[in-house]
């Protein structure tokens, strides 16, 4: 199997990645790969990075052993110890709210590195665009902020958030109106403005070298739960579950891990109304590979090479595509995929509330729902990493919609 | 230089008429099926009249990343339409088989090719009169396999070139190409601008001192005096959202006329009404 020093110099895991963007774009993907490499190797940015993950974000995450999910997933009573235990990465407890600060700071460091104050970004559950604008406001960088209609209406407390950390949130109206559209939007601007501007992507997708930046950014939340449970429990997890949109919070999770071949990868995906209905956003599930924002990897798209709507009651899982990456461990058996159905990712919601009192994001339920299906699979004395990749803050109006609930 | 036999193929030829003319060749951009399914052949008919010297013909996208508020809502249109690759082969089909003889060239981003199959699109492509191929968001890194397979077909490989593009990059982009270099005037979107951005000069000579293969200047252009100011500089000016503009803001039944009227200006055969 090849190993954990992907990418290739052209930026491929396999067949998957890439760079197939216009052309004006190319030598300043060429300038970031070099700068990003340059930035990893100089110890000072490494600080400084470290330095505001921990003041600032509030790094390392803690690693919470949840217990009476725990129980209640192996059907524990009360008093008997469970037969699986469950511990959760509380990304949620991160600066904002979820991982995407990991990935922000850091490309937020590159960008001034690079000498680009101006910087542009896309979202969809408006946690990267938060993420983004809380960095920009503290490295003192102009932020606009590339978010679709619809996702603007679902998600109307972070386009709030935003607005007051000082960044611009600019309303996509074209195609679907969510996270791919505004991807597309925030390339155009990238295109236009590339020798001012940075473009802070995400999640592990676009052109090379982005998922392989992002991948690094974000593989502190697997580095450290990976310290965190040798030094609870004394050994590797059995299993490693994780919401997957673009990707960024399972390749930050899996990556860490990938040569402990004993650990299963398992990534789940939006399945929204059910993988054969076509409103779904499962790119891995129900996909083909093919060539969308820069990348050839899973892609939903129709017979002609047409890009799918997409639909997720998950506004960070609406997304017709995914990393590279993920494709290549699909391809290769390194890591299996699920997906769950919007009801069912409800169900997870809950369950966490209820059993834990932690809100989770919509995103981070679906891996939650997953692991209440497969619990009763697992081997007795299993031991089941999860990462809570947000909170759940930004999804009340959502949830409350869906449950029929009229909150004023 | 077309391909691997030794007879000139269309585009070549076209470039050394005008050449010979002393004046810029004039390329067209339509997107296919705009804006109904079955639009085209008559838009391209009233092209030609008006003084055009080769077809660009786009296939719709979903995700038209490079392309302005114009291309965007014509390429929706068309794909509502149901236009797909293979369709838009039909069509050139067709065009041929009216008695189209001017350079067609196909302008795509890559994931349509590749749902319909990158090497049997090209022999398709080729069969039905396709001349050349331009591919958006294929940088010649990624081209490659598609270079050889155009080669083998006689299908010219066209590439993007931008003001970003470094030197180096000006010399892989051009040992792969053929048919005519594809100089992009702005770093930005598709979409009619009122002036010729001052970084295309510098661009051109860059490219001139790199190859001998006619150069073409795209994106931004709307205007005759656009089209004067590109003789001597360029060897054809592309002009793509300023016709899809017409198209939009025109009765249907004076569609075509329109078009041609505003071509024959920006070709300098009627004077523009002011
Ligand atoms: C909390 C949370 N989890 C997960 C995601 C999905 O992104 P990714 O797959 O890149 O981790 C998002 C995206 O907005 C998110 O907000």
């Amino acid at each position: 199997m090849a190993s954990r020093t992907l990418p290739d110099d052209r930026g491929r895991f396999g067949d998957f990645g890439g760079r197939f963007v216009p052309e004006t774009l190319m030598t300043a993907l060429g300038e970031l790969e070099r700068a990003f490499a340059e930035a990893q190797a100089d110890a000072s940015f490494r600080e400084e990075l470290d330095g505001l993950l921990h003041n600032y974000a509030g790094r390392p995450t803690p690693l919470y052993f949840a217990e009476n999910l725990s129980r209640k997933l192996s059907g524990a009573g009360a008093d008997e110890p469970p037969s699986l235990r469950i511990y959760l990465k509380r990304e949620d407890l991160a600066h904002t709210g979820a991982h995407k600060i990991n990935n922000a700071l850091g490309q937020g460091l590159l960008a001034r590195r690079l000498g680009k104050r101006r910087i542009i970004a896309e979202t969809g559950a408006g946690q990267h665009g938060v993420a983004t604008a809380t960095v920009c406001a503290m490295l003192g960088l102009e932020c606009i902020v590339y978010m679709g209609a619809v996702d603007v209406q679902r998600q109307a407390l972070n386009v709030f958030r935003m607005k007051l950390l000082g960044a611009e949130v600019r309303v996509v109206e074209s195609g679907s109106r969510t996270l791919k559209d505004a991807i597309n939007e925030a390339i155009r601007d990238w295109v236009t403005n590339v020798t001012t501007t940075h473009y802070l992507l995400g999640s592990a997708v676009g052109p090379h070298p982005y998922p392989l930046m992002v991948r690094e950014f974000q593989s502190v939340i697997g580095s450290e739960a990976r310290e965190q449970l040798l030094a609870a429990e004394g050994r590797l997890p059995d299993y490693a579950l994780a919401c997957v949109g673009g990707g960024s919070n399972a390749i930050g999770l899996f990556h860490p891990f990938y040569d402990d071949e004993s650990v299963r990868f398992i990534g789940v995906e939006a399945a929204g109304e059910g993988l054969s209905t076509g409103r779904r956003a499962a790119s891995l599930s129900a996909g083909r590979p093919g060539v969308l924002h820069g990348a050839y990897s899973y892609l939903l798209q129709d017979e002609a090479g047409q890009v799918e709507e997409t639909h997720s009651i998950s506004a960070g899982l609406d997304y017709p595509g995914v990393g590279p990456e993920l494709s290549f461990y699909k391809e290769s058996g390194r890591a299996q995929f699920a997906a769950v159905t919007d009801d069912e990712a409800l169900d997870g919601f809950r369950l966490l509330s209820e059993t834990e009192g932690i809100i989770p994001a919509l995103e981070p339920a679906h891996a939650l729902a997953y692991l209440a299906k497969l619990a009763p699979d697992i081997a007795k004395d299993s031991l089941v990493l999860v990462c809570l990749s947000g909170r759940g803050d930004k999804d009340m109006e959502t949830v409350a919609q869906a449950l029929g609930v009229d909150l004023v | 230089m077309s391909g691997s036999d030794t007879s000139p193929g269309r585009i070549e030829q076209t470039f050394a008429r005008a050449r010979d003319d002393g004046r810029l060749a004039f390329i067209a951009y339509l997107t296919a099926g705009y804006p109904e399914p079955d639009a085209t052949p008559a838009l391209v008919e009233a092209l030609i009249a008006g003084g055009v010297d080769a077809l660009e013909l786009g296939i719709p996208f979903s995700d038209p990343l490079a392309d302005g508020p114009t291309i965007q809502r014509s390429t929706f249109q068309a794909l509502q339409g149901g236009m797909t690759a293979a369709r838009c082969l039909e069509l050139v089909r067709e065009l041929r088989n009216k008695g189209v003889v001017i350079p067609i060239i196909l302008m795509t981003y890559y994931n349509p090719i590749l749902a319909y199959g990158q090497d049997r699109f090209i022999q398709d492509a080729a069969a039905a009169g396709m001349d050349g191929l331009i591919g958006i968001d294929l940088p010649p890194e990624e081209a490659e396999e598609l270079a050889a397979q155009c080669r083998a077909n006689s299908v010219d490989l066209i590439p993007l070139l931008a003001p970003t593009s470094t030197d180096e990059r000006i010399g892989l982009a051009v040992r792969q190409a053929s048919g005519f270099v594809y100089c992009v005037s702005v770093a930005g979107v598709t979409g009619a601008r009122k002036a010729l951005p001052s970084e295309l000069w510098g661009l051109l000579q860059r490219v001139r001192r790199q190859t001998e293969l006619p150069l073409a200047v795209g994106f931004g252009i709307s205007r005759r005096e656009h089209v004067e100011a590109l003789q001597g500089q360029a060897d054809a000016a592309i002009v793509g959202s300023a016709i899809i503009d017409v198209i939009e803001e025109s009765p249907r039944a004076e569609r075509e006329a329109k078009v041609k009227e505003y071509v024959e200006v920006l070709t300098g055969r009627r004077k523009a009404r002011n």
